[in-house]
């Protein structure tokens, strides 16, 4: 009970409560994020379920009764007579889970690579830092890109379809953890030369205690707001890849495959099967983002350049 | 100074080692080229003599080597999917990238700059609420979604331009075709142009909006006007000549990301440029392509980098002395 209060009565609920931007932005946010674990019970449909699926409702327009089964779909359906409600809401599981995924996967190994590179310094840091500045070259989505095709050839083609996900994961992951570990690293220097560390050395802790239940604690804020950066650009760029053919399969659409099928049908006058899951992806973008933001400017850390 | 340059021409060599590295790697280990190369009547001698040919059997050090030198002297294997070499097919492509490319970065330096120069002359205001606001929204969308937008207002609903190709084409001198000199290729280009300077745009108009606030509390444009200039003499002839430097050098280095973004709005627009190549090699897992494209685009990239570094040694003279930046 007294955390809870102490959690209510911090700087940061504070700043929270007086920013309407923040408290809209993470009710959409939460609001989204519950409705696509909730899937599976809110759907009217599962979209993935061959049984339920009837081709004569394809393209039915949204909240008309369809000219041949008369059933009414709130969104309309695509060319399969799949409901575009639930193909929206399962796919924004996957958009999520793959967002949430690569975030973590990246951060792991940020975290991890500039906690590393600040307390080994000399060689190691800079072999770390090296490789960072090099991949910072490139455009992230281009390392993705390049990630995903590698991976892609390196998997067997029958199990393609269903590794796309992780091979996703990992590709926006991978070109994403350099972020981390530059302010990781710039952090952590500043932690390591505090006392506390010296303290800690002379009593005897490891290396490896001291970086992970000493150092790494004190520099957690900031990576909270590169995290949650992060997962608005890990969102669209999952979006991107799908969008471009390069990511989640048909089979299993995310937001991104969603809008790709949609765009074919912009010129057939089919509006509903493009328009939902692009106001979809984009109401979730830009509410993790306003929230970054929110986070960023609450928080007030240093972020690196 | 001079070791501040052979240090960067070095560093710059070893990226592209790095990516040379990566891009053998491709080669020698997705898929076997033997498979590739050879039909299913073959005999393990078959295999072993094309092995031996192929140098599949040399050291590991030694074929990096041989696909350095077959690389560096444009050889960088035949396409999996076309039959044709991989690098004729980049060079047949590369023009309508570079044209759309030069298209969109000019279009966000002088759009950029105008509204950047404008926004911080006007720092309140209407116009100014309006274009800052648009531009935050502009950045959240996804570039794909900016290019549907585009499509669906002025292809479909309005009919004024096309939304996909690039239109006509002229061939100039040898290998070069260009859309820029008929009227189909320009209208074509419009709309994919605006969607990949769009972000770019924006970012140009960010970075001049506040370098120019900085410049215009300076003192010596406060002196310029205690001395009863005119506000369009201080702020054209005094400010924004010193907010465009560091622009420049930003400019330079977004060129890379426009080769880069491009990939995205060509495939929007169905433009037949090495964007588009790159992702169908990498849906077909088109090995050959794809090192060619990466090898291609990492040369710019880091040539880009490198001449942007030089600039800045050129402009800011506190990079000469001793120690080096990094």
């Amino acid at each position: 009970m007294d955390s809870v209060k102490r959690a209510f009565d911090s700087d940061l609920a504070w700043s929270f409560r007086h920013s309407p931007v923040a408290i809209l932005s993470a009710t959409v946010a939460l609001l989204l994020i519950l409705a696509a674990v909730c899937a599976p019970l809110i759907a009217p449909y599962n979209p993935f379920d061959p049984a339920s699926l009837n081709l004569m409702n394809g393209f039915s327009r949204p909240m008309e009764p369809n000219a041949f089964t008369g059933d009414s779909f709130l969104l309309g359906t695509d060319d399969q007579g799949r409901d575009v409600l639930s193909t929206i809401l399962y796919g924004m599981r996957i958009s999520l889970f793959v967002g949430f995924a690569a975030v973590v996967f990246a951060m792991i190994i940020g975290v991890v690579a500039g906690l590393v590179a600040a307390y080994a310094g000399g060689r190691v840091d800079a072999i770390i830092m090296r490789i960072a500045d090099v991949q910072l070259t490139f455009p992230s989505i281009l390392v993705a890109m390049l990630i995903f095709g590698i991976a892609k050839g390196f998997t067997p083609v029958h199990l393609r379809d269903q590794m796309a996900i992780w091979v996703l994961i990992i590709s926006i992951g991978l070109s994403d953890w350099v972020q981390f570990a530059r302010v990781v690293r710039g952090a952590a220097l500043v932690e390591k030369s505090k006392e506390y560390v010296e303290a800690a050395i002379l009593i005897g802790r490891g290396p490896i205690a001291i970086i992970f239940r000493h150092i790494l604690p004190n520099v957690l804020s900031p990576v909270l707001v590169i995290a949650t950066i992060s997962l608005a650009l890990a969102i669209i760029a999952e979006a991107t890849l799908s969008f471009l053919g390069v990511g989640a399969p048909p089979t299993r659409p995310s937001l991104g495959t969603l809008i790709r099928i949609g765009q074919g049908y912009l010129f057939s006058g089919e509006w509903w099967i493009l328009l939902f899951p692009s106001l979809t992806l984009l109401l979730l973008a830009l509410s993790v983002n306003l929230l970054g933001d929110w986070l960023r400017d609450a928080l007030n850390p240093k972020l690196g350049d | 100074m001079i070791s501040y340059i052979v240090k960067r021409a070095l560093q710059s060599v070893l990226v592209l080692l790095a990516v040379g590295f990566v891009a053998f790697g491709m080669f020698r280990f997705i898929g076997d080229p033997i498979d590739n190369m050879l039909g299913q009547e073959r005999t393990d001698a078959d295999i072993e003599r094309l092995r031996e040919i192929l140098g599949l059997n040399d050291p590991f050090l030694v074929q990096y080597w041989n696909f350095l030198k077959g690389a560096l002297q444009g050889d960088m294997g035949v396409s999996f999917r076309q039959g044709r070499p991989a690098l004729d097919i980049i060079l047949d492509r590369l023009p309508a990238t570079l044209e759309l490319a030069m298209v969109s970065a000019t279009f966000a330096m002088v759009v950029g700059i105008f509204l950047g120069i404008y926004t911080a002359i006007n720092r309140k205001g209407p116009i100014t609420n309006f274009i800052l606001t648009t531009s935050l929204i502009g950045v959240s969308l996804p570039t794909f979604l900016i290019g549907i937008l585009l499509i669906y207002l002025f292809a479909v609903e309005l009919k004024w331009l096309p939304s996909f190709g690039r239109g006509d084409v002229v061939p100039v001198g040898d290998w070069w075709t260009t859309g820029l000199l008929t009227a189909s290729g320009l209208k074509s280009l419009i709309l994919p142009a605006i969607t990949l300077g769009l972000y770019q745009m924006t970012l140009i108009m960010r970075l001049v909006r506040s370098e120019m606030s900085e410049v215009l509390r300076q003192d010596y444009i406060r002196f310029a006007r205690a001395r009863g200039l005119k506000e369009r003499a201080i702020n054209f002839r005094h400010a924004v000549k010193n907010t465009l430097i560091p622009v420049i050098t930003v400019a330079g280095l977004q060129i890379g990301s426009i080769i880069a973004f491009s990939i995205i709005t060509e495939t929007v627009f169905q433009w037949p440029g090495v964007g588009l190549l790159f992702i169908d090699s990498v849906q077909f897992v088109d090995i050959p392509v794809m090192a060619s494209y990466l090898m291609m685009i990492s040369v710019m990239f880091v040539g880009i980098n490198f001449i942007v570094d030089m600039a800045y040694l050129a402009i800011d003279p506190r990079l000469r002395g001793g120690k080096g930046g990094n």
